[in-house]
């Protein structure tokens, strides 16, 4: 029986992955790299700074504050 | 002190990533497309030997590819972070290329890149290749788009401030898309990423040629990186030129920063060797005058004449405007437009600043207080002061100077190893042709210092673009420190050690993992 598209796909990538031999290490690496990243970075450190706003007139508000305020 | 404690930490970290995230990428840009010449010759001639050889070099695409892949997306946890009024106020002119960079990046890149690894034995010779050239092209749409923003900041374009939401808005996506500024540094990057990969394959095919080992894998992998590389190189110093051309018009004080270029005269002379004098500092004119110039910008310095003003005017004669000269104004320059101009003092464009940013808060203040009439007059000060913006957050005109040994160097460093790789092409095409490839031992230890060496020269060009700049995040219209958020310092210093552990780990397990697998060599295929 012939295979469906999907099936298919998901062969080509599952057959590939298996098939893997440093691809393995270099996919743990990309793996735990990304949660490093968004997971503690993003979410423990990386707050952006106008996201405690909630609408775009205050976060213009804020910025515009910043710039406007030094002595000039 | 704390916001200039805040400032070089934040300048610190962006750096950090910037140049380590620049490590990765021009190779996986550079060596996708020597693989797909490679593959080429495999598909055409069906010669095995071509396809193990392909496969090698994939196998270092893909290890430097999935070390450096997402270290960019960092930065854009920077710019929210400690970057914050910046990223406002660049508004959707940074936001459009990145996103479509996004896009090109997950559907182009992620999709071919299935195939070209897993495909070999599953889809035809053909669709094979078209995919391996489709992410060769597909790296490069990716930086196109980078690059663009990135041009932007350099020479903004293409938009209007806008004073209710304090964001430029795109009025022109062309004239972001398709600035010369873009044009030429695109070219400018993506050719330097074709010559370090150029230099990376004839390197590690030196080194298996030094070792007495992989002789015809060698011998090929060089002939098609010296050639790849060479033409390459012409393209660079080429788009360099250029690049020279545009920073002159645009960014006059990073040119003199990278000629060490203090007080000018008509006929320009250009730098060919030099050692800058250390005592020489650039102070607030008005109080230390004196001392500023009795001291001499060289202690040695070796120049050819009038050369600076044939590079970038094209005339013998012309003046090229050094530091001093662009702070104290009043020479005569030609605009983007073509029209012939007067260069305004510092102080002045920092006047007409500040009548720009204080229009701002009028504008605002108007605009609370239903007050129409100020507001139309507000607005209208904003306009015409709007090009000197940024010099209303400029404190003393000094601060308008970079750091200039830094970018001095910097760019003479990356000028010497430009043309320290001309030479490692030639002697490669030249040595291939004679058949002495595999003779000459000091050229296999030439090839091999050249990879660390192309990698400094890179970052060099990094720093020339990105601290000449300096004190502009947004040439004119934004400095460095305005665009500050208000995080604390400590909490960027402890990131800041965060990434350097990260950054060093991951490379640490890309040149292991890379070592490996250059050991075993193109045979374990």
């Amino acid at each position: 029986m012939e295979k469906s598209i999907v099936q298919r796909i998901w062969l080509f990538y599952y057959e590939g992955f298996k098939s893997m031999t440093i691809g393995k290490t270099l996919w743990a690496i990309i793996l735990i790299k990304l949660f490093i990243m968004f997971f503690v970075l993003k979410l423990f450190f990386f707050k952006s700074e106008l996201s405690v706003y909630s609408t775009p007139e205050e976060k213009s508000n804020h910025v515009i504050e910043q710039l406007t305020s030094t002595d000039n | 002190m704390l916001l200039a404690s805040l400032l070089g930490l934040s300048r610190l970290q962006f750096a950090l990533t910037a140049m380590f995230h620049w490590l990765f990428v021009p190779l996986t840009i550079g060596l996708g497309f020597i693989i797909a010449i490679m593959e080429t010759y495999y598909v055409r001639t069906g010669n095995e030997f071509w396809k193990r050889t392909t496969k090698f070099w994939m196998k270092i695409f893909a290890i430097n590819f999935a070390i450096g892949v997402a270290t960019g997306i960092i930065l854009e946890f920077q710019f929210g972070t400690n970057w914050s009024n910046y990223s406002w106020f660049v508004g959707d002119i940074f936001g459009a290329p990145l996103a479509i960079e996004g896009i090109f990046a997950f559907f182009l890149e992620s999709t071919f890149f299935a195939i070209m690894f897993f495909g070999w034995e599953k889809v035809s010779k053909k669709a094979h290749l078209l995919s391996t050239w489709l992410v060769a092209i597909g790296t490069i749409l990716s930086a196109l788009w980078i690059l663009v923003a990135n041009a932007w900041m350099q020479f903004p374009t293409g938009m209007e401030f806008n004073p209710d939401t304090a964001r430029n808005e795109m009025t022109d996506f062309w004239a972001v898309a398709l600035s010369p500024v873009a044009i030429n540094k695109f070219i400018h990057t993506v050719t330097n990423c074709f010559v370090i990969a150029a230099v990376v394959v004839i390197g590690i095919s030196s080194w298996y040629l030094f070792k007495k080992r992989e002789d015809e894998f060698s011998r090929k992998s060089i002939r098609i990186a010296s050639v790849f590389g060479m033409v390459s190189l012409v393209i660079l110093i080429w788009s360099g030129d250029g690049s020279a051309v545009h920073v002159a018009k645009k960014q006059p004080m990073k040119l003199a920063a990278m000629e060490g270029l203090y007080q000018s005269t008509e006929g320009t002379p250009i730098v060919a060797f030099a050692i800058l004098n250390p005592k020489k500092k650039i102070s607030d004119m008005e109080v230390d005058s004196l001392a500023y110039s009795l001291q001499k910008p060289f202690l040695v310095n070796i120049s050819i004449p009038q050369g600076l003003s044939l590079l970038v005017d094209r005339k013998m004669n012309s003046f090229v405007p050094g530091i001093e000269d662009i702070i104290n104004g009043g020479y005569k320059y030609t605009d983007q437009y073509g029209n012939q101009q007067i260069a305004l003092p510092v102080k002045e464009r920092m006047r007409r600043g500040k009548l720009a940013v204080n229009a701002l808060a009028a504008y605002q203040m108007a605009k609370e207080a239903g007050d129409e009439q100020s507001k139309e007059y507000a607005l209208r000060a904003l306009r015409e002061n709007y090009p000197h913006f940024g010099y209303g957050f400029i404190e003393k005109p000094s601060d308008i100077v970079p750091n200039v040994p830094l970018t001095f160097y910097a760019f003479h460093i990356m000028v010497i190893l430009g043309g320290f790789f001309l030479l490692l092409f030639g002697l490669a095409i030249f040595l291939d042709r004679k058949g002495m490839l595999t003779r000459f031992k000091w050229f296999h230890l030439m090839a091999i210092i050249s990879i660390p060496l192309v990698y400094i020269c890179t970052q060099a060009g990094w720093i020339v673009a990105e601290v000449g700049r300096q004190p502009w995040t947004i040439q004119d219209l934004l400095t460095t420190n305005a665009s500050l958020s208000g995080v604390s310092s400590s909490a960027v210093l402890t990131t800041t050690i965060m990434f350097f552990v990260l950054f060093s780990v991951l490379l640490a397990a890309e040149l292991t993992i890379m070592f490996k697998v250059i050991k075993k060599g193109p045979a374990a295929q």
